[in-house]
């Protein structure tokens, strides 16, 4: 950094900056071209900065800080250093994308004012960034439960809405319900010191059953915000219920602290490792992934299909946090190095796909009115920029080649490839097949993702009301665009980020990928040696377009470029209407009948003699009906107990008072 | 870097492949016409094919977006590339380290995506129909191809094909039971993903039955020729991949000229025995329903999978 500026000042003035430009917006509510063309930009170019500076603390010291606000003789005590540092980076360089975007997605009309939006926004962002700054339980709950509650005032923006308001009540009491797991998580922690900063943490030397206890409140804990089984459920209703900047935020950035804190907590904080812990989160990172990919193929709304398909990838990711524990757990560190490599890089290509699928939602919306399936299509030719830059989430998301998700699906399969040396008798033989779960939950994905693309983008209208649909204005496609970059460059320059990115996997494990990238050119990403695995995204990427560009040259200097129009050919049937094409429920018909037991269905066929026949078919959530609506039946059933105290004669209330006093008496007698 | 003979060589490969694969096609299905009592095309019947349809205009309907005509390139591109990576004359060529074995499966899935895209684009019940079942038919698929590519990756220690190719090669002839189970796996899955009896038939003129045939029904002209090429090179690729991984005899280990050219009739030979093979699969099996066929694709993963715990469990030791 230039002078004497250290990078967590430069960090810390970029989320006063954010601060600062949120209570600008508070100065003119109502004046919705300001906010958006000014203030919103200005964040975009905070979260730039902010992200070149967590690069440039990347492989350095750890630096602290001391905040002197908060409550007397508890200072907040700030600290960033390479794991803070990856994160701060996802931060910075996707809200970059999400606040441009926003700069032309948020207008005057609906909802909160744009002002409050402003403020909300940036706090979110502000406060995001003081979580992964935070050193001690105190700084970090605060910021957790501001981060929980801008966003919660976020996803409520339209709170005239009856939907939107439960969404966002069930998100709030999710939300919660982590924090508790957190709370408790670090109270374990202190091992009873009473010194809640995270250094006296790491000196703490838990017996092996409380730290199994914190790790296992903190799994549930993070668990509950990132969204793993059975905590999603807020998920695929908070999502469609928030703006979708937002809705891109809270996918791409906000799944991701929760992730920072689990990884904080079971590698930092808690220093020992014993190998279960890994099995709990490789198992239910599985259950997570594959059931998240499986509600996501048969989703009938473009959000719920995008935050089923978030579930899925932060159970991949849970996935890989199981594996490292499993492997630093017997020591294998150079192994454990390679999981976690493929868990900060999951990160961060989710960061950047899954915001730019959720903004191309958000301009798909914004064009046609309209989230469900059923009344999309064709959108391609009206919105060609959207169309095409969401292809390039979609490849990612589906993971393949040569974009980002590739990179750490390829290096997260790599891993478990080593997984038979594991000293462990039976382990060794069943860690392998897990890995065929992780390869047909990556498969699904790219059928959720065909699904999508194809009944959003492609095909004919199915409404006459998408023929007047626009493609995104100028700020929204410098969003996808900024986002795709990012998609691009994570895709094929894996080498040259895993570099800056290997300083945090040393922190945490003592050992990294940097020696062995070193061997070999930065195009080249062969994690342990060339013999045993490469891969060279550029050259695949070059080779495709090159062949690409020369086929189409040559075939039209030796042929012809002759180009015909006419009806479609359908094999001579002349049912052209668009009422002919597969519907979202068609094309995911497949899967309900393959996976049938996984879902809880209620459908309706038409029967011979109906006059009018319809087909629908609902799919619903196990979990509800399995953790959810049990316990809220017991919740009730308590309340109801309750009432009987409650009976609205003051006479009683105050028998109520006057028998606590005796009791209290008796008991507090000397 | 490259040398200027790997250069050559890789390039030799490629022009190799493209001449052989409508080739092989060609072979296929003389030999099927023949187990079935038919007069047999000519040979170079494919040939004649791409040469009509190049020479042909392309007739677009109304509907068809950018995307529709960009994907038969990008699917042309994936499949050459493809045929790049698989060994198929030598294990030292520049492409070699560019993808290894998951990054071979993770270019077909990408045809894969384009191509089932392609079909939903013009919006036509068949379209979308035979997308659908391409995308089912893929997600069956592509774990069991993945089961058995990591059966082969335990026993070779490595991912990158060459490697893979190089071990089993020259290992000691030691019978690996987890082989055999891969192998069937394979043939399931190669089955499967290239468009044939049973799961699919690329003689087809029944649209409800298609997968393949019912994406590209509104493709013509050069268009269809590009994509009917790719076909068979996906059909070549895979075969290549079969011989390399479980008759990997004869593959030099080198990338001079010599080396290369020795290889080529050995190629040819195995390339021939295994049209003939797949020609007597395709005959004496009917075409299964749509719906028989995760039932078949699932037996090929449980066998994958079989296979790998074979490997762990008996021939840990090995």
């Amino acid at each position: 950094m230039p002078g004497n500026l250290l990078s967590i000042d430069a960090l810390l003035i970029a989320a006063a900056a954010w601060l600062a430009i949120g209570l600008c917006g508070l100065v003119a509510p109502r004046n919705a071209a300001f906010i958006s063309r000014v203030l919103f930009p200005l964040g975009a170019a905070v979260g730039i900065g902010m992200g070149v500076a967590a690069l440039n603390a990347l492989g350095g010291e750890a630096q602290t800080a001391v905040l002197v606000i908060g409550l007397p003789d508890l200072p907040f005590h700030l600290r960033l250093d390479n794991l803070s540092a990856v994160f701060a980076l996802l931060l910075g360089f996707a809200s970059a994308g999400i606040s441009i975007y926003a700069a032309g997605y948020f207008r005057k009309g609906a909802g909160a004012s744009p002002g409050v939006l402003c403020l909300e926004y940036h706090l979110f962002l502000a406060s995001m960034l003081m979580v992964l700054l935070a050193d001690d339980a105190y700084a970090f709950m605060v910021a957790w439960e501001t981060m929980a509650l801008s966003s919660f005032f976020l996803v409520t923006t339209d709170h005239k809405h009856e939907e939107i308001r439960r969404a966002g009540f069930l998100y709030l009491l999710i939300a919660h319900i982590g924090a508790i797991g957190i709370l408790l998580s670090f109270g374990v922690m202190t091992g009873g010191a009473g010194d809640y900063s995270f250094a006296a943490m790491r000196t703490q030397e838990l017996a092996p059953f409380w730290s199994s206890a914190a790790f296992l409140l903190a799994l549930a804990g993070f668990g509950a915000k990132a969204g793993l089984v059975p905590l999603h459920v807020w998920l695929p209703e908070a999502h469609p219920a928030a703006p979708s900047p937002v809705s891109a935020m809270m996918s791409g950035v906000m799944l991701k602290t929760a992730i920072y804190g689990l990884l904080r907590v079971s590698f930092d904080l808690l220093h020992t490792t014993i190998w279960w812990w890994g099995v709990v989160a490789l198992v239910v990172g599985l259950v997570t992934a594959l059931f998240g990919v499986l509600y996501a193929t048969v989703q009938n709304d473009m959000k719920r299909l995008l935050a089923y398909s978030s579930i899925e990838n932060i159970g991949l990711i849970a996935v890989g946090i199981g594996l490292t524990l499993i492997f630093h757990a017997y020591r294998m560190e150079a192994l454990a190095a390679l999981a976690m490599t493929a868990v900060l890089y999951h990160c961060l290509a989710h960061a950047g796909f899954k915001s730019l699928l959720f903004l191309c939602t958000g301009s798909v919306l914004h064009a046609t009115k309209e989230r469900n399936l059923g009344k999309l299509g064709g959108l391609i030719h009206r919105m060609p920029w959207v169309a095409w830059l969401a292809l390039a989430g979609v490849i990612a998301s589906a993971g393949l080649p040569p974009l980002s998700g590739f990179v750490s699906e390829w290096l997260l399969l790599q891993s478990f490839l080593f997984s038979p040396g594991l000293p462990h008798p039976w382990l060794n033989m069943v860690v392998p097949v897990a890995a065929a779960l992780v390869v047909l939950v990556a498969a699904l994905a790219g059928f959720a993702m065909v699904k999508f693309y194809g009944i959003i983008f492609l095909g004919q209208m199915r409404e006459p009301a998408l023929q007047d649909a626009h493609d995104a204005g100028p700020w929204e496609k410098a969003g996808l665009i900024w986002l795709a970059l990012i998609t691009l460059l994570l895709g094929v320059m894996p080498s040259t980020v895993i570099l800056r990115i290997d300083a945090a996997t040393r922190q945490l494990l003592g050992t990294g990928l940097a020696d062995k990238l070193n061997e070999h050119g930065w195009w080249m990403l062969a994690p342990i040696s060339a013999e045993r695995a490469s891969y060279e995204p550029l050259l695949v990427l070059v080779t495709i377009a090159v062949v690409l560009l020369f086929t189409r040259w040559l075939v039209k200097a030796l042929y012809h470029g002759r180009v015909r129009r006419t009806t479609a050919w359908d094999c001579g049937y002349h049912f052209e209407g668009p009422r002919a094409q597969d519907t979202a429920e068609g094309f995911s018909q497949p899967i309900r009948r393959i996976f049938e037991p996984m879902f809880r269905m209620e459908r309706h066929f038409p029967t011979a003699r109906d006059t009018k026949p319809y087909y629908s078919v609902k799919v619903e959530d196990h979990f509800w009906y399995w953790c959810y609506l049990p316990v809220a039946k017991v919740a009730n059933w308590i309340s109801t107990l309750i009432i009987t105290l409650q009976g609205g004669r003051i006479a009683v209330y105050l028998m109520y008072s006057f028998v606590t006093l005796l009791v209290l008496l008796l008991v507090a007698r000397p | 870097m490259i040398s200027l003979s790997g250069f050559f060589g890789q390039l030799f490969a490629i022009a190799l492949a493209l001449v052989l694969a409508p080739l092989l096609s060609g072979w296929v299905g003389q030999c099927r016409a023949w187990f079935q009592s038919r007069t047999a095309p000519p040979l170079l019947l494919p040939y004649y094919m791409l040469q009509k349809l190049f020479n042909k205009d392309v007739v677009l309907a109304h509907g068809a977006s950018s995307l529709f005509r960009a994907a038969p390139f990008v699917i042309f591109g994936c499949m050459v590339l493809a045929c790049a990576i698989v060994p198929t004359l030598s294990t030292d060529l520049p492409f070699a380290p560019a993808a290894d074995a998951l990054a071979l499966v993770g270019v077909f899935g990408l045809a894969r995506i384009f191509i089932s895209l392609a079909g939903m684009d013009i919006g036509t019940a068949f379209g979308t129909l035979g997308g659908r079942r391409e995308m089912l038919v893929g997600f069956l698929a592509e774990p069991a191809l993945l089961m058995v590519i990591f059966t082969l990756a335990m026993i070779a220690q490595s991912t990158s094909l060459a490697t893979i190719v190089e071990t089993l090669a020259h290992r000691d002839m030691v019978i690996y039971p987890s082989l055999a189970f891969a192998g069937i796996a394979f043939t399931f899955v190669s089955l499967a993903e290239n468009a044939r009896v049973p799961v699919d038939n690329p003689a087809t003129h029944l649209e409800l039955t298609m997968i393949h045939e019912a994406m590209i029904l509104e493709y013509s002209g050069r268009h269809l020729a590009l994509i009917e090429w790719a076909a068979s090179l996906k059909l070549y690729a895979y075969s290549c991949l079969g011989l390399a991984l479980f008759f990997p005899w004869g593959i030099a280990p080198g990338d001079d000229f010599l080396a290369l050219a020795a290889a080529i009739p050995l190629l040819l030979l195995k390339l021939a025995i295994g049209g003939v093979l797949l020609a007597g699969i395709e005959t004496v099996n009917a075409k299964m329903r749509i719906f028989r066929a995760p039932e078949f694709l699932g037996t090929a993963f449980m066998l994958a999978v079989l296979g790998l715990l074979v490997r762990l469990l008996l021939e840990s030791k090995v």
